[in-house]
């Protein structure tokens, strides 16, 4: 045997086949290596090409700081600021949770955060964006940045970024008209409008913000970056320059604006400024206001309470577009022009005012149970006789459908939004037959329609609702000739240098066919009323340098309830350019309160050195009218 | 014509006479396999790690040409070494196998959770590694001594449990690949010995066996006899998108790797995958990964076709072996090159689980790439020997 000896033999069969076997199993095995790189290299070569890229390329945003806001004088009323936020990346946290919230705990005191809200705001991030750095907290002290930065080993994952915050630098002036911006919601990013927003995004919520989000909005930039698998920035390979938004200028004029605000403080209540011909608001305020500048962080759900709570007014609630009041006499105008065309009267038609109105078994008494005799429109609006017009309201209740007042209402501008720019706007109410019968029928009132409800319509008191933007319409329209004008701010998109880049036209106005006699009476008893002595607003604008008509107003809210005080001012007379509208809440009479508001305000719109009352003496007026 | 008849003559002779040089008995293709393979894996290697160390690029390019050097000469010894004598040596060799193996155990030092290595002055030796040759050595002894009573269960299960006991120490280290290879060595050389079919179809049934046990049956009853990143890693191939972040992220990136350099590759410095270091464990286990993106198909078939021209020569070896222990020998170490070779390769490509097998003279690491030079040396000893042995043969027909 071949063992016993050092040489062997030749090769044996045996040992042969066992060697072809595993030459056999070799060459099958570098054959399905060959395919399979065949497969992987030359098949599939581009898609996993690209996925490679696709590895290693990272897209960071930069943000686009929104346009700024600015007044018609190009005074910067919205602005922005720079701020840091601390963030935290996902690719560069510790891979167990233990870890992570071991660098969380860390972070939690310094942000002063629990630990645990902290995990759950980033999480809530990472689901939404994956990749991308989540804001565990925005607008820190530079303080906390060097900590992070000078402890880095200790913060793995942490940054801190710089953003850009909405800034509004005169705070509660013109809160309401700029609203506020806050992040993207999931449902609004399905919208249309929110084309190109990102998750995480922050968008106008409210206000102008809101109506012009399109222009003030910015489009993002980004740094394509190449990175390693760690997610370290390794270099840059392109990058796209943010946009920052458009800057939008308002037809507000900020000194008005701010007139308006302090001429309302003392009381919760509203104001409009409005160029009667186009339109454009001059200044728009309500009372309470806020601060919107707590909206430019992500507001806290207790200050959000605080802000909405009818307890404390509703500073969030801009009185100006959804406040809903009965108009006490300021409604006036609108029962004269429907009885006027409608035929009722004529400016020269005489009615007798004996004190009071006998209809139905209920007495309807002139405020004050003053008694004016016989008078005509004129005089009945200089001095706010209600039995003139409770007798209006008692005729057009009979004549035709008995809508006549209800209709010169809505076609007036009333019971329906005005369009203005500005979301939220309230449709307000004109009470009509069908709509108290419809409640009637619903057991959501005690009564049916009856001539007492128009009697009531034709003074501005009981379910009417009307809000001051409303008012400054229909009585735009009676100064301008008959022309409904549609409400706006926004006056033109410029670039950062003021340069008009797109201008807003104003939108179109709908003519009304009101005669020139009939609305030259309307406007001669207005002039009166704040002119003559016995005007009703006489006290306030007697001595006033600028020729005013205006209309008083006190909407009685019921027993032990204070009054709600209403002016409508038109100036300068005959040929008014401007309707100042102020309310206010528990105001009482509108000489006394809502009439010299409006006088602040006239007098810094024409740019007076005013020293005329403040307050209303009612001596010798019907002060309810 | 000036010379003589005489001096022609001795010239003639001189000529016929079969020179006993043992330096031109090498096979010199398996030279070219292994110069070639160490030469373009050192390359390779230097072009992926130019930035894992900053300040130092070449810290792993130079340690592997000194590992390589270092090789290089151990291979010439045994080539030069008559590979029979191991055969007297045979229970000092195993002896000296599981007793390196527990060492490490013992003092070995811990990486990343596992003892594999045991610090040497310059050096850290990887004993499963160095087990592989030695085991190679030891089992082809064994063997031999019970070659008359093959046939017999008692011998394979003898052979099979010399390569268990080391297999299972290597696994508690862990080290799940090395002890593969001892497995699929000790199979061959019962294999190229001859043993039945039939203790083959019994090997094969138990080792199924076995692994549907310990990963579908133990863990079911609460005992986990592998760790779970292993249990991970051996099945991750089979769904690699069930897993991205862990396991399935290496199988993903490997081939995103292979994948991106299409046929000719995306060269050193443009391939992302391993520069950026989505491509993990770039210069060990997944250096194939790293030919396949920076060289594409052609750097791949390449090395591919170097590792068939070694498979090719270690067979071509073991049947010109002048008796059967050189035979045996070369069966285990062609085993053990194959093995290695289709299970990396494999796993880069995402056809084999991962085992952490690293790919012979081509992934950087100073155990492997001197092991690996030291089998080659033993199939080029085997292949002087036999020359030597013939042409001595020859000259006696001839005198």
């Amino acid at each position: 045997m071949y063992l016993d000896r050092e040489t062997r033999p030749a090769i044996t069969p045996q040992l042969a086949l066992r060697v072809a076997i595993i030459g056999g199993v070799a060459l099958v095995m570098f054959g399905v290596v060959f395919f399979r790189l065949w497969y992987l290299q030359v098949l599939s070569g581009d898609k996993y090409k690209a996925e490679a890229n696709n590895n290693r390329v990272r897209e960071i945003t930069i943000q686009a700081p929104r346009g700024r806001i600015v007044d018609r004088n190009g005074r910067v009323l919205v602005d922005n600021r720079y701020g840091l936020a601390v963030t935290v990346s996902p690719d560069k946290l510790p891979k167990s949770p233990a870890k992570q919230m071991k660098v969380y705990a860390r972070l939690a005191p310094l942000l002063q955060m629990k630990a645990k809200d902290i995990r759950h705001t980033v999480n809530k991030q990472f689901a939404a964006i994956p990749f991308s750095p989540a804001i565990v907290k925005s607008d820190v002290p530079p303080a906390t940045y060097s900590y992070i930065l000078e402890n880095q080993n200790r913060f793995p994952a942490v940054d801190v970024e710089q953003l850009a915050f909405r800034k509004y630098p005169y705070h509660q002036i013109g809160a309401h008209l700029f609203g506020t911006v806050g992040e993207v919601t999931a449902p609004e990013l399905k919208r249309r409008r929110y084309r190109g927003v990102k998750m995480g995004d922050r968008v106008g919520q409210s206000g102008i913000e809101y109506s012009y989000d399109r222009y003030l909005r910015g489009k993002d930039g980004a740094r394509r970056v190449s990175v390693d698998a760690l997610g370290n920035a390794r270099a840059q390979l392109a990058e796209r320059v943010p946009k920052s938004g458009r800057q939008l200028r308002l037809s507000v004029d900020f000194d008005v604006q701010k007139a308006g605000q302090q001429a309302i403080s003392g009381d919760q209540g509203a104001f409009v400024v409005m160029d009667v011909q186009t339109g454009e608001v001059r200044a728009l305020g309500s009372n309470p206001s806020f601060d919107p500048n707590i909206f430019a962080k992500t507001i806290r759900e207790r200050d959000f309470k605080r802000l909405s709570n009818p307890a404390n007014g509703a500073p969030l609630t801009d009185r100006a577009t959804q406040g809903l009041y009965p108009t006490g006499s300021t409604f006036k105008l609108i029962t004269a022009t429907a009885a006027l065309e409608g035929g009722l009267i004529t400016p020269d038609t005489v009615l007798f005012d004996g004190g009071s109105l006998h209809v139905g078994g209920i007495t309807f008494w002139n405020a004050g149970h003053a008694t004016n005799g016989a008078l005509a429109l004129r005089r009945a609006l200089q001095v706010s006789s209600d039995v003139f017009f409770y007798r209006l309201g008692l005729d057009a209740n009979g004549a035709g459908d008995g809508h006549l007042i209800q209709r010169w209402a809505h076609r007036l501008g009333l019971g329906h939004p005005t369009g203005i720019d500005l979301p939220g706007e309230s449709a307000g109410l004109i009470p009509s037959p069908e709509w108290r019968n419809r409640l009637f029928k619903k057991h959501l009132t005690d009564r049916p329609w009856s001539v007492g409800d128009n009697i009531n319509l034709a003074v501005g008191q009981g379910d009417v609702q009307v809000d001051p933007l409303q008012l400054a319409v229909a009585y735009a329209t009676i100064a301008n000739g008959g022309y409904v004008v549609k409400p706006h701010l926004g006056e033109r998109v410029e670039d950062s240098l003021g340069r008009v880049i797109q201008e807003f036209r104003a939108p179109p106005r709908r003519k009304l066919d009101v005669n020139p006699t009939d609305r030259q009476a309307i406007l001669d008893g207005l002039r009166a009323a704040a002119s003559q002595p016995g005007g009703t607003s006489y006290p306030v604008f007697g001595n006033f340098k600028i020729p005013v008509a205006g209309k008083t107003g006190t909407a009685q809210k019921g027993a032990g309830r204070a009054d709600q005080s209403w002016y409508v001012g038109l100036a300068p007379y005959p040929n008014p350019r401007y309707v100042v509208v102020a309310t206010l809440e528990h105001g009482g009479f509108g000489v006394e309160t809502a009439a010299p508001a409006v006088r602040r305000i006239m007098s810094v719109l024409f740019g007076m050195k005013d020293t005329g009352p403040t307050r209303g003496s009612t001596a010798g007026v019907n002060p309810f009218g | 014509m000036s010379a003589s008849l005489g001096e022609q003559v001795k010239g003639f002779e001189e000529a016929a006479r079969p020179r006993l040089r043992p330096w031109l008995q090498l096979d010199p293709l398996l030279l070219i396999a292994t110069l070639g393979l160490i030469g373009f894996g050192s390359y390779v290697i230097g072009t992926a790690t130019s930035g894992d160390i900053a300040g130092n690029p070449h810290y792993y390019l130079t340690r592997q040409i000194a590992y390589g050097a270092v090789g290089l000469v151990l291979m010439f010894f045994m080539a030069r070494f008559d590979y029979s004598r191991l055969r007297e040596w045979k229970l000092g060799i195993y002896g000296a196998t599981i007793a390196l193996i527990l060492l490490t155990l013992a003092l070995g030092t811990a990486t990343r959770g596992s003892k594999r290595w045991i610090d040497l002055p310059f050096f850290k030796l990887q004993s499963s590694e160095l087990g592989k040759v030695l085991l190679i050595v030891a089992l082809a002894a064994f063997v031999i001594d019970r070659m008359r009573r093959l046939s017999e269960k008692e011998t394979t299960s003898r052979i099979l449990l010399l390569a268990i006991l080391p297999a299972m120490l290597v696994v508690l280290q862990p080290d799940l690949g090395s002890g593969m290879v001892y497995i699929a060595i000790a199979c061959c050389i019962l294999f190229i010995a001859g043993t039945k079919w039939t203790h083959f179809l019994a090997i094969g049934t138990i080792t199924v066996t076995i692994v549907v046990g310990v990963l579908v049956g133990a863990p079911a009853a609460g005992v986990h006899l592998l760790k779970p990143y292993q249990v991970d890693r051996l099945t991750a191939f089979v769904n690699p998108t069930d897993n991205p972040r862990k396991q399935g992220y290496q199988l993903r990136q490997s081939q995103v790797a292979i994948g991106s350099g299409q046929k000719t590759g995306r060269g050193p410095e443009h391939a992302t995958q391993t520069k950026l270091d989505f491509l993990p464990e770039h210069h060990t286990d997944f250096v194939f990964s790293v030919v396949g993106e920076e060289f594409g198909f052609m750097g791949a078939a390449l090395v591919l076709s170097l590792y068939a021209l070694l498979i090719w020569r270690a067979l071509r070896i073991l049947t010109m072996a002048k008796n059967l222990y050189g035979a045996l020998i070369a069966g285990g170490v062609a085993a053990m090159l194959m093995f290695q070779i289709f299970v990396n390769v494999g796993m880069t490509i995402g056809i084999m689980p991962i085992t952490g097998v690293p790919l012979p003279l081509l992934s950087y690491g100073g155990s492997s790439v001197i092991v690996t030079f030291l089998a080659v040396g033993l199939l080029q000893s085997i292949h002087v020997q036999a020359r030597l042995s013939a042409l001595a043969k020859r000259r006696e027909l001839v005198t």
